[in-house]
């Protein structure tokens, strides 16, 4: 169905690619110098999770180029902004860079990633919130980034693909986590892989088909790892967020955690009670992809499982290809939840927003 | 149906941090002696009805912070065989679950035989000698 009210907040929406001509104007001479010398000026660095000639990488209608006379940023008003009538948008820039085994060349990038997403599209739009692309695979690099722009409050909260070197649970992350719990910045794990490692536990597949279905196993064992090494109990303020995760496998999760966790408890004493409750309180999802059957009834029941209405947070996933015309909002959802969603989730997750809507309260 | 007091054994049979097994008037029972205190428990776990009887002894294991372990309550809890759930030998209470899952706890007591051989008691297989201790159980 369609947004029925104006006003939401979209956590997760995305920003397109910058070419490296873009990027380099970000970058030192040092760094613009060398691009040019190697010659990968002109490379993309697209990342092989979800490249953007996939079908559901990006709408068909939303495809075309900007119109003549049209910005980017025009674009995205008239096809995201405008249409869902969203008050925030978090835009997300997920850049191949995250993927290089050259840690300085990947931080440099990332680094002009984010100043790009600063100085051409936060500056120029007031309902674009951003995220902070970091490399999973340096938590030094990914500390020094935070730091750097954490007093630009536009920013709210940090980007990693859930699939990366290690799980994301592990202590060498720790410090990242310090940083933006410090900076009140949600932790977000969006769908996709560095592909250091296949992405079953078996190696890999032979087609997308596969590669899209192990992602919602990939959310399964990050939330997991999250909480078996402790993380949710070390920080007490962190959020982690969900994007593109899907949701409609969570009961199950849920279900297993506690079945398993009476028997294994010990191995991890700091989890000291149910971790389906710590998941409730900690754990966010983006709305889209949906993954239900078009039958509402259905869907409220998977919601039921799941047992809270503060778990999901509204999205369109632009510009990828999740559903059409302007029905972002799926089948089913009752009233007082779609106002949770897109409303009151949103700033309950993610401090800087919350912040931001104390300021503007009289 | 009135509860019949049962000796069950001498005290010297289950020694401090030992277990025995009991068939008591049709009911599984799991007896425990923790540190000289005697504590019955309803051998059957409350999950799936695994032996408690047979499940390894524990300590009870406490974080604060992650990675900081600490063990209390020395060899105070029994881990079902089965799926590990750790069940308080002093009330039957799971660890997990303490107020909907518990083991059946049952009263204990030690009694003189001096006492015990006037009854009336039930100890088909307990001939009991004035000179010894006894641990009963009402059921
Ligand atoms: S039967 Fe005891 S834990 Fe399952």
């Amino acid at each position: 169905m369609k947004v029925p009210f104006a006003g939401a907040i979209d956590c997760d929406l995305h920003l397109p690619s910058p070419s490296m001509a873009v990027l380099m104007r970000h970058m030192d001479d040092f760094w613009r110098e060398q691009f040019v010398t190697r010659r990968i000026d002109r490379m993309d660095f697209q990342l092989t999770s979800f490249p953007p000639n996939t079908p559901l990488a990006m709408r068909d209608d939303w495809r075309a180029p900007a119109g003549e006379g049209e910005t980017p940023l025009d674009k995205l008003r008239r096809e995201a902004l405008d249409p869902f009538g969203a008050r925030i948008a978090i835009g997300s820039i997920l850049h191949g860079a995250i993927g290089l085994y050259n840690e300085d060349m990947a931080a440099v990038i990332c680094s002009a990633v984010n100043d790009h997403l600063a100085r051409d599209w936060l500056d120029h739009e007031p309902r674009l919130r951003g995220s902070i692309l970091v490399m999973g695979s340096s938590p030094d690099h990914a500390v020094a980034e935070i730091e750097r722009l954490a007093a630009d409050r536009r920013f709210v909260q940090i980007i990693l693909p859930v699939m990366g070197d290690f799980l994301p649970g592990k202590r060498q992350m720790w410090p990242v986590y310090r940083a933006c719990e410090k900076h009140g910045l949600a932790v977000a794990l969006h769908a996709g892989s560095t592909y250091r490692y296949p992405p079953t536990g078996s190696g890999w597949p032979s087609y997308h088909v596969e590669d899209y279905i192990a992602q919602s196993t990939a959310f399964e064992n990050a939330i997991v790892s999250f909480l078996a090494e402790g993380v949710f109990n070390e920080f007490p303020d962190l959020r982690l967020v969900c994007l593109e995760s899907g949701f409609t496998w969570l009961p199950t999760l849920l279900w297993r955690l506690n079945k398993e966790w009476r028997g294994t408890r010990q191995e991890t004493p700091w989890l000291d009670r149910p971790p389906a409750d710590v998941v409730r309180e900690r754990v966010r999802f983006s709305l889209q992809p949906v993954d239900a059957p078009a039958d509402g009834a259905l869907l409220t029941r998977t919601l039921a499982h799941i047992g809270s209405d503060e778990l999901l947070l509204f999205s369109t996933d632009y510009p990828h290809a999740q559903f059409d015309g302007d029905n972002a909002l799926p089948e089913g959802l009752p009233a007082d939840l779609q106002r949770k969603i897109m409303i009151d989730n949103p700033p309950a997750c993610y401090p800087r927003l919350a912040a931001e809507a104390k300021e503007i309260a009289p | 149906m009135s509860k019949k007091r049962h000796v069950v054994a001498a005290v010297d049979e289950v020694p401090p941090g030992s277990r025995k097994h009991l068939n008591l008037a049709g009911r599984e029972i799991a007896l425990f002696n923790l540190g000289g205190e005697f504590f019955a428990l309803g051998d059957k776990c409350p999950h799936e009805s695994g032996s408690l009887c047979a499940g390894k002894i524990v300590g009870l294991a406490e974080a604060d912070t992650p990675g900081h372990y600490r063990l209390s309550r020395d060899g105070e809890f029994v881990k079902c065989p089965w799926h590990g759930w750790e069940f308080d030998i002093r009330t039957g209470q799971s660890w997990c679950d303490p107020t909907r899952t518990r083991a059946r706890a049952y009263e204990t007591a030690v009694a003189a035989g001096e006492t015990l051989v006037k009854g009336p008691y039930v100890a088909d297989t307990y001939p009991v000698r004035v000179e010894e201790n006894y641990i009963v159980i009402d059921v």
